[in-house]
């Protein structure tokens, strides 16, 4: 599903790499979590994934397409099969609900019957039905990032990619997020989870990539934060 | 949906944006309005040259007894070989149009004196011998014609070559000026116009931010995010282009076919053809304007 050849990036202006000879390979349905101290690459790998950057060298494959042949305009398609949730959820303070989930919808042109039938059934499987009309400023922090989670999955993606979703949230409200994530992932979508948290990735017990200084220090599968 | 979503956004943005967008509008419409008038100008003056220099020949006069010059014998006509030489020297003198030579005999001139003063007593004041004869000659391209009056000005029996354009032509270069200056001052102001178009699209697309942000993340085409602030900044302009046209018509009504044409009958004047044609300019100026400046801007600042 997303492979990683020989991938090495280097931002214009800088002398040291932030990623260089990654080799990664994640299967269909795999979840993985990204761990590292900050500045080890973990932001450059997700970036490289949804092809917000380009690799200086190497080979990214995201289902099957190499992303550097990519054409630019085929880059929003490539889009719509991944789904993106982030630390600060990046919510439309503007909108409601309903309106945030069903706008990730319009904008790439989904009929509004489909939208209409799907945006009650993804807040349902998210834990927030009932709770469509609201405002974001009315909800919690974990409500708040389940709304965000919703919208990357209503669209069904194929990989569901996590940059810190619990960084903001209590480790009560933290474990809530990462049943809805794990569920998530066994409707057969590969979800890759950037994290900070130790706690979270010991008692998931799953792959683990380790990132230090740029390279892939440790690819371990049912894995803990630290080396034991 | 699609298009829904898209007439939605626009709208909300020009909302959003009222003031730029006024500030937009009116500039357009002033800098459109003076830049039609530019178009105006130039049509009126082609009008005019072509009217006017249709009509323009070269008269070259020739040696009687009474008249002075330098290649005049005193007291002598021009003979029959030095009229043969200066018919010579125009009929084949490549800016003179084919047969546009005519020669004016002293009966001919006399006959033309007679009716232009008719009834006036100066009539019975000169004789058929002491009119003048001439040559008229009509050029092939009336704005050539220093190279035929510096051919004939010189050879004997010419007293004078009188010609027309120099009074003419003064009177043109003033309008030129005018008409290049408004040119001159629309294209400043439609570059103000422009740069300002682009940083209405620049704060309108920093408002936008969040949205935007999200729409690319979640596969939204640039296409898509882009056509909003390229509606938005077509229908300023085109609103900007309407009102210039409706002060250009209403300028061409009021001015030329109301007030101009009227009192000065002899001239030709710009009317509804004219009028329509300013606004065409005007128009594909005016969307030029939009659309450019949008384009740059959001691929600057909405890149995928």
């Amino acid at each position: 599903m997303i492979r990683f050849e020989g991938v090495s990036k280097t931002y214009d202006g800088q002398r040291r790499a932030a990623l260089s000879g990654v080799d990664v390979d994640i299967e269909k349905g795999e979840f993985v979590f990204l761990v590292g101290a900050s500045g080890s690459g973990k932001s450059t790998f997700l970036r490289l994934i949804l092809r917000e950057q380009r690799a200086t060298k190497g080979k990214v494959f995201v289902a099957g397409r190499e992303l550097n042949k990519l054409h630019s305009w085929k880059i929003p398609a490539m889009r719509r099969q991944i789904g993106t949730v982030f630390q600060d959820f990046r919510l439309l303070p503007n909108k409601t609900v309903s309106e945030n989930v069903a706008f990730a919808l319009q904008v790439i042109g989904k009929p509004a019957p489909v939208i209409k039938k799907v945006v009650p059934e993804v807040l349902d499987l998210v834990g927030l039905d009932g709770k469509g009309s609201r405002m974001p400023e009315e909800l919690s922090g974990g409500e708040q990032q389940r709304v965000a989670i919703a919208r990357a999955f209503v669209n069904r993606p194929m990989i569901l990619i996590a940059d810190e979703p619990t960084g903001n949230l209590d480790p009560a409200t933290s474990v809530g997020i990462m049943k809805l994530l794990d569920r998530i992932n066994r409707s057969d979508t590969t979800v890759l989870m950037a994290t900070h948290d130790s706690t979270i990735v010991d008692q998931m017990r799953k792959r683990v990539i380790e990132l230090d200084d740029g390279e892939v220090v440790r690819d371990q599968s049912r894995g803990v934060y630290g080396y034991q | 949906m699609r298009f829904r979503h898209i007439f939605s956004e626009t709208l909300h943005g020009l909302r959003r944006n009222l003031t730029m967008t006024l500030a937009v509008i009116m500039t357009m419409w002033v800098s459109l309005s003076l830049f039609g008038a530019g178009l105006l100008a130039n049509q009126q003056v082609d009008l005019m040259k072509g009217r006017w220099y249709d009509k323009i020949e070269i008269s070259v006069f020739l040696c009687t007894k009474d008249t002075r010059g330098n290649q005049c014998s005193p007291g002598q006509d021009v003979t029959e070989a030095q009229k043969q030489v200066i018919h010579q020297t125009l009929a084949s003198n490549p800016e003179v149009a084919p047969d546009g030579v005519y020669f004016e005999s002293k009966a001919e001139a006399f006959a033309e004196f007679r009716t232009a003063y008719e009834g006036n007593p100066i009539q019975d004041s000169l004789t058929v011998d002491q009119m003048q004869e001439s040559f008229r000659v009509k050029l092939s391209n009336p704005e050539q014609y220093e190279g035929v009056v510096s051919a004939v000005a010189g050879l004997p029996g010419v007293q004078t070559v009188q010609d027309l354009r120099k009074y003419l032509d003064p009177f043109f270069s003033w309008l030129n000026l005018l008409q290049w200056g408004t040119i001159i001052a629309s294209a400043l102001l439609l570059f103000a116009a422009a740069l300002q178009i682009g940083n209405t699209i620049r704060l309108a697309a920093f408002a936008r931010r969040r949205e935007i942000g999200i729409m690319r993340l979640v596969g939204a085409s640039n296409l898509y995010i882009t056509l909003p602030f390229l509606f938005e900044a077509v229908i300023s302009a085109l609103i900007g282009a309407g009102l210039a046209c409706v002060t250009l018509a209403s300028g061409v009504y009021f001015i030329i076919t109301k007030k101009a044409e009227v009192s000065i009958q002899s001239l030709p004047w710009i009317g509804r053809n004219q009028a329509l044609l300013a606004c065409g300019g005007v128009a594909v100026v005016g969307l030029l304007l939009a659309i450019i400046p949008t384009l740059i801007t959001t691929r600057k600042y909405l890149r995928v």
